[in-house]
């Protein structure tokens, strides 16, 4: 019985062990393409805590439902279960062993932070290369994507843009050619910079291809950093709930070669600044024409907004928009 | 003290002075009677759930399609901020206290609560409450806009410029729920504290008293920074100071620290009774003493004690330092490790046991199944850079509501079920118990379970519209969210058919462990004749140890209940 009991539990462990390295390699694809370097620290650090939550998961709801299954009273037993209250070595093993695991999983949370070196708010001493250094061992994952990081920033100079945000519009302003653009354009393996402003209320600066998000706060110049390392294009969104025309306040992002975005900026600085096409702005425009505050294609009209910020007007505006 | 039992009344069903009424009246009345209150509270509060509920479904209606087609999107962003409004404030909040209302000077052996006026204002603060947030439907402007979180500067910009507009009033009724809410904590931790009856020692109280407990302290120290933040929002907003505006040289951060210094927490008020109930139904549907009931109980204290150093997870994206992302990492993550101390209890308690599946027990069961993965989730979260990630996103909004709906909620039903017999002295349909159940369970994984995927590919929280990649797991998020609807309604069916025409419960229908058990159903307003002493620690399954020395209801109850002490069998008492 108790040989019985040491087998099966080894075979459901084995089982739940294999389910768990299944769904750790799954976890990578839930997520949009891997676009900046930081993304794949970020996936890595998923992936580990998929495969260690699988494995809780598993191990808790198994013996859960067995006994669901298993211990269940028959129809006109009214007796008691075993007068059992506790057992002070499983107590201890169950407060020990989660705490080993958080412990592990704040510090491996610790490194993928650090290798990311993101620029916050308040990091005046920015340790770039040095702490790039000394974690390299410390994680047996994959570590090109610090090596990624640290060939841009060696490479050329970190890409500096101005990034403003404001109800409901992005503007991203490229300062050395003084080129304005409502599309965000990056050159891919180069570190890029952005301080992020915000003209009235809160955004959320977002592109999850990138992994990466950062509030926009008025009054603050917030400095931003992460290297795109896949060309292509993706979806720049505002996280942080910004008013009524908050869903609509999205662009795209386009990492491309570094020769295509010189063509681009020098074209684009060839160009006039003109009003760009604003969804908000748009949207906004249609209700008042109509007399009413509403949208004409919605059932349910709505209540006084906040105007839009007259649309933005720059070099380049995004080709088309997609917003829905 | 032995004046007490003379001054009983005489009928069983008299009323707490004279003229009150004996009938549904008496829930329309300031009534002080703990009962009453507790009714009052869980009645008015499930039907906000069907207000919150139908905000809901038109928020999930929206959602089925990718364009802004369905409400305009003001309206779109008043529902949301409504709903997460209504469900907290007005929901989730007022029916726990409804519950350990009813429930904790019946298990502690009390007959009321330490000041019962203070628990009536607490209560009739709630009404004034809703009526003020459904009033702002109807002021210019709308209601409030700006989520449930009210951040500045979106919450401080007036479209209309009047005074009176629907986030003036939006501040005025969740601080009026928060000073309700203030009282009721002041009333249960005295009660807690000083109402024990005679031998109900610390460890000899059960763990819903201990969780109750636990929840009330985090109210008495978290609640004052809220509604201390929403003074200030309203200032800032009415007379024009400038605490968080930033056109006045306000900051706006500052306010998300008074906001999650309690909301973080808050989600320990609301989950900690949720917890207590799991440890009082599985013991008496799987007849086993609660495992580790000493660890459990004192682990909701230490969440108590965390929970008061995690807010600023809510706020890695928010111009936070890094220092500060680290030591709040740190602490959120601790928090798994009481809350894993009571899951694994609950599995060994279940485990070996004489289990039934009644009502509460599929919904007690059920709801620790959804807190297992909201946990799991919630470390996901607790890390700064997956957190950078998935914050704001519908990775978020999915957790949060496998907390709410899949632990909490279910844990609401499964304490209305189990003690609905105590309540109404009659019994529910087990049928119709077990089809809520069966809705609400799958409802909850269709409903909930996409909005993970969603978070991970990118979809912010919040938005009326959204790009086509995230229709599919959308579409069966809606789908789910209008079976969670349809599930109310056997529940409701179930609920007002049985009070009026279920079959007789009598006192102890599941020959249960607990004070509670030893009064009528529905007991008396004094619910004791005598004080009982308690002799034992509570979980006596499978082992015939009696919980109390004598009978407390000599005239009602019968003494011949396992849970009395038999004097002339046992001659020497403890």
């Amino acid at each position: 019985m108790k040989l019985r009991a040491i087998i099966t539990l080894t075979v459901y462990g084995i089982l739940a062990a294999i389910a768990s390295l299944w769904m750790a390699k799954q976890s990578y694809s839930w997520f949009p393409p891997e676009a900046s370097a930081e993304s794949k620290l970020i996936d890595d650090l998923f992936a580990l805590f998929t495969g260690l939550g699988t494995f809780i998961y598993l191990g808790v709801i198994g013996p859960f439902f067995y006994s669901l299954i298993f211990h269940r009273a028959a129809k006109y037993d009214l007796s008691d279960g075993p007068a059992i209250e506790g057992n002070t070595w499983l107590e201890v093993i169950w407060t020990a062993v989660p705490l080993v695991l958080v412990i592990s999983l704040a510090l491996a949370s610790y490194r993928t932070y650090n290798k990311m070196a993101i620029r916050g708010p308040m990091d005046l001493v920015h340790l770039h290369l040095p702490q790039l250094m000394e974690t390299a061992y410390a994680l047996p994952l994959d570590d090109t994507p610090q090596l990624q990081i640290q060939n841009a920033l060696e490479t050329a100079p970190v890409e500096h843009i101005d990034v403003t945000a404001r109800q409901w519009a992005w503007i991203f302003r490229y300062p050395e050619q003084n080129v304005t653009s409502t599309e965000l354009h990056l050159p891919v393996n180069r570190r890029a910079r952005f301080t992020l402003h915000s003209e009235d209320v809160l955004h959320g600066f977002y592109i999850p291809a990138f992994r990466v998000e950062q509030y926009v706060v008025p009054n603050q110049d917030i400095d931003f950093e992460v290297t795109p390392i896949k060309t292509g294009t993706y979806r720049l969104r505002d996280s942080m709930y910004s008013g009524t025309y908050f869903a609509a306040n999205q662009t795209d992002a386009v990492v491309q070669p570094v020769e295509e975005y010189r063509q681009w900026l020098a074209a684009a600085a060839a160009q006039t600044p003109t009003p760009a096409f604003n969804q908000a702005a748009s949207e906004y425009a249609r209700g008042q024409a109509q007399g009413g505050r509403a949208k004409e294609n919605t059932a349910i009209k709505g209540w006084a907004t906040i105007p839009p910020a007259p649309p933005p007007v720059t070099n380049y505006a995004s080709k088309q928009v997609s917003n829905k | 003290m032995t004046d007490i039992s003379l001054k009983v009344p005489e009928a069983v069903r008299a009323q707490p002075y004279p003229g009150a009424p004996d009938n549904w009246k008496r829930f329309f009345t300031f009534s002080t009677d703990h009962k009453v209150i507790g009714i009052q509270y869980i009645v008015t509060s499930f039907f906000f759930f069907l207000v919150g509920g139908a905000f809901a479904m038109v928020i999930r209606g929206e959602l089925i399609t990718p364009d802004a087609d369905l409400i305009d999107r003001t309206a779109y962003n008043a529902l949301f901020t409504m709903h997460g409004t209504i469900m907290l404030f007005l929901w989730t909040f007022p029916v726990l206290v409804g519950l350990g209302n009813y429930l904790v000077p019946l298990m502690i052996g009390a007959r009321d609560m330490a000041f019962p006026r203070l628990n009536a204002v607490s209560f009739w603060m709630i009404p004034v409450a809703g009526v003020l947030l459904m009033a702002s439907f109807l002021v210019p402007g709308g209601p409030s806009q700006s989520g449930w979180w009210a951040y500045p500067p979106v919450s401080l910009q007036n479209p209309t410029g009047n005074l009176i507009n629907g986030q003036v009033l939006w501040i005025l009724a969740v601080a009026i729920s928060g000073v309700s809410s203030i009282m009721g904590a002041v009333n249960f931790v005295t009660t807690i504290f000083r109402m024990r009856s005679p031998g109900m020692t610390w460890f000899r109280t059960p763990a819903f008293v201990w969780a109750v407990l636990a929840a009330q302290l985090i109210q008495l120290y978290g609640l004052p920074a809220l509604t201390g933040g929403a003074i200030m929002l309203l200032l800032d907003l009415t007379i024009g100071t400038s605490f968080f505006a930033p056109d006045r040289g306000g900051n706006p951060i500052l306010y998300q620290h008074f906001f999650w210094f309690y909301s973080h927490p808050a989600v320990y008020v609301m989950v900690l009774p949720a917890f207590g109930t799991f440890s009082e139904v599985l013991p008496v549907h799987a007849r086993k003493p609660l495992f580790g009931y000493r660890v459990i109980a004192a682990s909701s204290i230490l969440i108590t004690i965390i929970s008061g150093a995690v807010w600023v997870h809510h706020m890695y994206a928010s111009a936070t330092p890094p220092w500060m992302r680290m030591f709040f990492m740190v602490t959120t993550m601790l928090v798994a490790v009481p809350s894993g101390i009571k899951v694994f209890g609950w599995v060994a308690t279940v485990w070996g046991g004489k289990i039934r599946f009644t009502t509460p027990m599929l919904f007690a069961l059920g709801g620790i199944s959804n807190w297992l993965f909201a946990g799991i989730t919630g470390i996901f979260l607790g890390s700064v850079p997956i957190d950078l990630h998935v914050h704001n996103t519908y990775f978020v909004v999915g957790h949060f509501h496998y907390v709410l709906y899949g632990a909490i909620a279910m844990a609401i039903f499964a304490a209305i079920y189990h003690w609905f017999p105590k309540i109404t002295g009659r019994r529910y349909y087990e049928g119709l118990g077990q089809l809520h159940f069966a809705l609400a369970y799958i409802g909850t994984q269709l409903t909930f379970l996409p909005m993970h995927p969603l978070g991970l590919m990118g979809m912010p929280r919040r938005v009326a519209s959204y790009d086509l990649e995230f229709a599919y797991w959308n579409v069966i998020a809606s789908l789910g969210g209008f079976l969670l609807g349809v599930s109310t309604v056997p529940f409701i069916l179930n609920m007002v058919s049985s009070w009026i025409l279920g079959e007789k419960a009598g006192d102890n229908p599941w020959r249960a462990y607990g004070l509670e058990w030893l009064t009528t159903s529905p007991p008396s307003v004094e619910n004791f004749e005598e004080i009982p002493v308690v002799i034992s620690p509570p979980y006596g399954y499978g082992q015939d140890r009696p919980l109390v020395a004598s009978n407390p209801n000599p005239k009602t109850i019968a003494d011949s209940g396992f849970l009395i002490e038999q004097k002339t069998l046992s001659p020497e008492p403890e």
